[in-house]
């Protein structure tokens, strides 16, 4: 072959290197930027980072933070979240965050380091079996043995990730091949040889879902992250749907912004810390449409009591979230905006009426259970309730009017941000459902951060998750990132020790945080604004003050430290076994050994 | 749960997959890692190009628990498609065993005429040896074996079960 005859891309691709050849396919995947830590096996895409501006890299203070700040970033975007860590101990650190982003679904491409080719299984220096570690750990991974296979491998780590349910991908990259010289290829643009998630739903079962829910008498909506995933469409779709029919919605841990928080038809969270009305409606319902959520085990309670008398219909674009905990009556595989739109064409199009009388009947039961107010609380003296703290966090943000975004950590502080923030709108809220990580809030807040320079970024946090990720103040000093730390500070492990208080008899093992940090200190000494609220009476000043800044901050919020959160439902119990805040003197009754060893 | 759905079945269930690095630790860590079953796994490459192979497990479980399976599978990214052959109607399954017997005098001939019957070959032979070579269902071999056993069965390999629908369809 003539050196005319070539493909120009063959003959580009020579004079470019491994590296060149991965950032150039970042950046024709849509990445502007990337979470890493540089280490021995990555230093030839560090290098090559250093000789372009088309990708910015952020550097954080350890992996683990990186594949949550590529989540948080990922979540409010809609796109995919970029990670770079080197080989060994890079890729080990990243494993809980990868884990974190496959439970949530959550699209991240994690590039890892790794030995060079000839070195893979010689037990080399940090060498680590990646692919093996984090086959469980991903939707899917590769290792690229061949130049040839890099340009084709990458592109197709976006694909999977943001494809059908999204997930984390992860490509581990020796470093022969990021030195030698390797041929790019565009992006394909034909399809996948073998993964093609079906997203556009099958017309019967959507007939049939409609069928069943124009008979309905006590409907419920039940909405999940997978409404998030979808985009921004499948929310105005929901809230379509929702309000022509005019049945009741309640969201998941997940989905909270998928409906609008102040709609009044919608119920609030469900599930074990949800709200009395929005759980009763799921037990008392005949017809549960389950869109994008995936029956989780905080959300069903003890599962043969579950919905008893119910029909279910679950839309979800993962097969094998159908069927799976809970036996359905009409499964749809499909994409929840296309599932949505679909649901909406038919309901006007099936003459059936609807059976109006009964859907009133339902909602004056919904409003006298609504009448329990079962998130109320008493601030009463100084001592600052939690969730206090979080309701006047939600008022003044809400009166100020400005974008926010909140991310939590793990803990009983995370429940009462889902209780007592409202959220209006979907991809605002960043918290680790699934796998529950405590350290997941500081670096998500980060990349929400990076995300939307001019929003307002609140971590609401614990005393004891914060300090699982503290070190990554020294990323937001670095890029002036001023996200805020808002800690409901109680001195204890507070989901731990409330099971302790409620089922362990009251022996609080190790769950009190001893030798705590002087926050307002530690803030300082890492270049950002510390502040205290230890009553009441302050609590409205340092909320503003910390908004105001334009720096990092962290306000440590004394509050009370024998709050439990409720309502609950103890685990192994069912949903109209649960538990309100009125009754918890005495302890939790009726929770067997069978229902104690539920997580 | 109703007793109905409580009942266990045995399914055997084809997967077309690319022949990727990591493509049978993705289908065995699948099955450890969610607890199910396996009774048998085989694979091997399929088409002319070596790029597919096709993986046969054998596995016991209730029918949401298969259905679970199938649809995990199903979502792997390298796998092109499942087949549970028990539920989509006749099919062959056949498994290769290989089998030693060892033994003198009347226990040599009586093996030999067990063999016979079981149509199963020799493949090697010494003064005191058999090696056996025999394919069937996994439950014709089990009865070989437990019938070699007091005649002197020392060592047993089985290949687990392949298996593939009659008919003139393809899975492809």
């Amino acid at each position: 072959m003539s050196a005319a005859t070539k493909p120009a891309s063959t003959a580009d691709a020579l004079t470019m290197s491994g590296a060149e050849v991965v950032l150039r396919a970042l950046k024709d995947n849509g990445v502007d930027v990337i979470f890493g830590y540089p280490g021995g096996a990555v230093l030839p895409i560090y290098d090559a980072l250093f000789q372009q501006n088309a990708i910015r890299h952020i550097l954080v203070r350890h992996e683990q933070a990186a594949v949550h700040a590529a989540e948080g970033y990922a979540r409010s975007t809609g796109k995919v979240g970029c990670v770079l860590v080197t080989s060994g101990p890079g890729a080990t650190n990243a494993v809980t965050g990868l884990v974190d982003a496959l439970m949530d679904s959550i699209p991240v491409v994690c590039l890892t380091g790794q030995v060079p080719t000839h070195l893979i299984g010689n037990d080399a220096f940090q060498e680590a079996d990646t692919t093996g570690i984090t086959r469980p750990a991903t939707k899917h991974n590769y290792l690229v043995k061949k130049s040839g296979d890099l340009a084709r491998v990458v592109h197709e780590a976006f694909y999977v990730a943001k494809s059908g349910r999204p997930g984390p991908v992860v490509v581990d990259l020796p470093k022969d091949i990021l030195i030698n010289k390797a041929p790019y290829t565009e992006p394909p643009t034909t399809e996948h040889r073998t993964y093609r998630p079906q997203t556009e739903p099958d017309a019967e079962q959507i007939r049939k879902a409609v069928k069943l829910l124009k008979a309905a008498k006590r409907p419920v909506v039940y909405a999940g992250g997978g409404v998030i995933n979808s985009g921004p469409e499948a929310s105005r779709l929901l809230a379509d749907f929702v309000h022509m029919t005019g049945f009741p919605c309640t969201n998941t841990l997940m989905g909270l912004g998928a409906f609008p928080a102040s709609d009044p038809q919608f119920l609030g969270m469900l599930g074990m810390h949800g709200t009395y009305e929005a759980n009763l409606v799921m037990h008392g319902c005949d017809v549960m449409l389950n869109i994008g959520a995936r029956f989780d085990d905080r959300v069903t309670g003890r599962l043969n009591a579950f919905a008893p008398d119910s029909k279910k219909i679950h839309a979800d674009i993962d097969p094998s979230s159908i069927n799976k905990n809970v036996p359905v009556d009409v499964p749809i595989v499909g994409d929840a905006a296309r599932v949505l739109a679909a649901l909406i064409e038919a309901w006007k199009s099936e003459d059936a009426p609807q059976d109006k009388p009964a859907l009133t009947a339902w909602w004056r039961q919904i409003d006298e259970w609504r009448a329990r107010d079962c998130l109320r609380y008493r601030q009463e003296g100084r001592i600052i309730k939690p969730q206090h703290a979080v309701k006047r966090l939600y008022e003044i943000t809400k009166e100020l009017g400005r974008e926010t975004f909140i991310t939590t950590e793990v803990g009983q502080h995370q429940m009462w941000a889902a209780q007592y923030f409202g959220f209006q709108k979907p991809n605002h809220w960043m918290t680790s459902g699934g796998l529950g990580t405590m350290g997941y809030g500081l670096p998500a807040a980060m990349g929400v951060q990076i995300a939307h320079p001019d929003a307002l970024v609140i971590d609401i946090a614990g005393e004891a998750s914060i300090l699982m990720n503290i070190q990554e103040m020294g990323t937001l000093a670095q890029y002036r990132l001023p996200v805020k730390v808002f800690i409901l500070n109680n001195e204890y492990m507070g989901m731990v020790r409330q099971w302790q208080e409620l089922l362990h008899g009251g022996r609080y093992s190790e769950s009190y945080s001893a030798a705590l940090p002087d926050f307002v200190k530690l803030a300082e000494s890492f270049h950002a604004v510390g502040m205290r609220a230890e009553g009441a009476d302050d609590l409205d000043r340092v909320i503003r003050e910390m908004i105001a800044i334009d720096k990092p901050v962290i306000a440590d919020i004394c509050v009370a430290k024998d709050e439990n959160c409720f309502p609950m439902i103890p685990s192994g119990a069912a949903h109209n076994e649960m538990i309100l805040g009125e009754d918890q003197e005495g302890g939790v009754k009726g929770v067997t050994d069978e229902g104690k060893v539920l997580v | 749960m109703s007793e109905a759905e409580n009942v266990q079945r045995a399914a055997t269930i084809a997967v077309l997959v690319e022949n990727e690095a990591g493509v049978l630790a993705r289908v065995i860590g699948l099955f450890s890692g969610r607890g199910y079953n396996i009774d048998s796994l085989t694979v091997a490459p399929v088409d002319e190009t070596g790029r597919i192979s096709r993986i046969t497990v054998v596995t016991t479980g209730t029918e949401m628990v298969i259905e679970q399976i199938k649809a995990q599978l199903d979502r792997l990214v390298p796998v092109h498609k499942v087949s549970d052959l028990t539920l989509e109607g006749p099919h062959l399954v056949r498994e290769l065993a290989l089998i030693k017997v060892v033994g003198k005098g009347d226990n040599r001939i009586e093996a030999l005429r067990l063999a016979d019957a079981f149509r199963a070959r020799v493949v090697d032979a010494s003064t005191e040896s058999f090696v056996f070579e025999m394919t069937g269902s996994a439950d014709k071999i089990d009865a070989f074996c437990a019938l070699m056993r007091p005649i002197g069965l020392v060592e047993v390999s089985r290949t687990g079960a392949v298996a593939i629908a009659r008919g003139p369809r393809g899975l492809n």
